[in-house]
């Protein structure tokens, strides 16, 4: 099922990286822990350090039209360096500065062209549970799908 | 004039340590914890992320436990702690033409492409009190369906509708700048961004009761649920250091498209009219009625007579935000003191010359 979730960029390598940071946005601090231990646990400085902050999230009016402030939204954003000079950013909704951290250390790793395929590895646990918690969903949500008929009134 | 006064702090200090000893309860009742009021009460924590004008479950179930559950002082809790943060800057907008849907069903269209899905919902229960959760257990889990083949494809009602020319469209995207009343007060008459601003975090008590007197023929809109959708949208953000507009994860939302009668005029045939409503969390009431006060507030643009309190937008927009009304109702009870003291000199005085004049006329 495609991911309904996400716009798209022309750029296949920015897509790509896309992709990598929806899917550690929607993984939990834990799994992410995890997918950096089995990516070998490389040092990371901080550029910035972890921080909460706000982005106004904007609706559009109509859903199509003029954009309009919907309301804040919470944001952690982290951004790290590796030894070997690879920079990583995370942005997460919420306040779990830890968990934006080591997303951007997965995000730094991924920069590398080597690295690229163990980074996507370490994180299929995590594309499989939200792929399955998706089906999931639509599937009850299926089970809820009405038909309504219009009586006739029996009037001639 | 308000003068301030001094004093009483010991007995503020106990006031509010008392507060803390209420706030929990009985004791030999288990406390509760933030995520049980995340995922039980959610709807309420829907409510004060909405009116608290901020996505943060979190912080609204822990604002919700410390103030007795309180929604108006959550709120408060939550706009204060706003305050104290950084502001990144603005997202992309939502699409909620891509959103995963958990509900979406209208009023004007039964059979319309993707079909309609009640998900979980009140409506169609019998509102009967269910002593059964008196007791502890757990439901029977939800029903399961294989997904049909046009489940993926979801346009907006009002897209399908727009085709023929029969409804009107969005106002386009000028790429005109979004004015913020979090950052400059509301300069009246305003445009519709900053209203639907407004009105997304106003009192939902207020926009249900001013959306409910339109229909009741205080600003009559002729409103039918074109539609609403409720389920996730995804937020994207563009950071500067990357230039590229980065996944934040997905919010909850609910949006209502209410499509409205519109009788035309010279320059503009006939066709169906809109009004909008987006909220945080599964707020149908809130999405609802705030669609029908956005319509009801266009009536000038319209040329519909102003003649009742929904369309006149600074009646509107300067009574909705719940803090905002129970900062200036509620300061009512600080000590005035000294106020009330010239009124009362003032008051003698008046009576002293009444009875004076009397005296002097009999």
């Amino acid at each position: 099922m495609p991911d309904r979730n996400r716009g798209t960029v022309q750029d296949p390598e920015i897509e790509s990286r896309r992709a990598v940071m929806a899917l550690c946005a929607a993984a939990t601090e834990a799994e992410l822990a995890e997918a950096v231990t089995a990516c070998g646990e490389p040092e990371a400085e901080d550029i910035r350090l972890p921080e909460v902050g706000l982005v106004m999230a904007t609706g559009r009016i109509g859903g199509d039209g003029r954009p309009f402030n919907l309301g804040e939204v919470s944001v952690t954003r982290a951004a790290v360096r590796l030894a070997d000079g690879r920079t990583g950013f995370a942005y997460h909704l919420g306040r779990d500065r830890r968990r934006a951290r080591v997303a951007a250390i997965l995000d730094a790793l991924w920069q590398g062209e080597g690295d690229r395929r163990g980074v996507e590895a370490a994180l299929a646990g995590i594309a499989r549970r939200t792929a399955e918690a998706t089906v999931a969903q639509a599937r009850r949500t299926a089970a809820t799908r009405v038909d309504f008929l219009t009586l006739a009134r029996g009037e001639d | 004039m308000y003068v301030a006064v001094k004093g009483g702090e010991a007995a503020i200090d106990n006031a509010h340590r008392l507060l803390a000893e209420v706030r929990r309860g009985d004791p030999t009742v288990p406390e509760l914890t933030v995520a049980q009021i995340r995922e039980q009460m959610a709807l309420l924590v829907d409510r004060v992320m909405a009116e608290g004008s901020l996505h943060d479950p979190d912080l609204a179930a822990l604002a919700l436990k410390q103030t007795r559950g309180d929604v108006v002082e959550a709120v408060f809790l939550v706009r204060a702690f706003r305050t104290t943060l950084p502001r990144f800057g603005a997202s992309v907008p939502l699409d909620t033409g891509a959103m995963t849907l958990t509900r979406r069903i209208s009023a004007t269209f039964k059979d319309l492409p993707g079909g309609q899905v009640l998900g979980p919902t009140f409506d169609y229960t019998h509102r009967l009190v269910d002593f059964a959760l008196a007791e502890q257990g757990d439901p029977e889990p939800a029903a399961e369906a294989e997904p049909r083949a046009d489940a993926a494809l979801t346009p907006r009602v009002t897209d399908l509708l727009g085709r023929d020319g029969l409804i009107e469209s969005s106002p386009p995207d000028d790429g005109a700048p979004l004015g913020d009343i979090t950052r400059e007060p509301v300069d009246y008459p305003c445009d519709r961004a900053t209203r639907l601003q407004a009105l997304a975090r106003g009192d939902e008590g207020f926009i249900l009761a001013l959306g409910y007197a339109t229909q009741r023929g205080y600003g009559r809109t002729h409103p039918f649920v074109g539609e609403v959708r409720v389920g996730h949208v995804a937020v994207e953000f563009v950071p500067e250091e990357l230039g590229f507009p980065v996944p934040l994860g997905t919010v909850p939302v609910t949006e209502c498209q209410m499509v409205n009668q519109f009788k035309g005029s010279r320059a503009v045939p006939p066709q169906f009219t809109r009004g909008y409503g987006l909220a945080f969390g599964q707020s149908e009431r809130k999405a609802m009625a705030m669609a029908l006060v956005d319509r009801a507030l266009r009536a000038e643009e319209l040329g519909e007579p102003i003649v009742s309190p929904a369309q006149d937008q600074e009646f509107v927009l300067a009574h909705c935000d719940s803090l905002q009304a129970t900062g200036f109702v509620e300061h009512l009870k600080l000590p005035h003191y000294v106020d009330f003291q010239a009124e009362l000199e003032l008051v003698r005085r008046m009576r002293a010359e009444f009875e004076d004049a009397r005296e002097a006329a009999e």
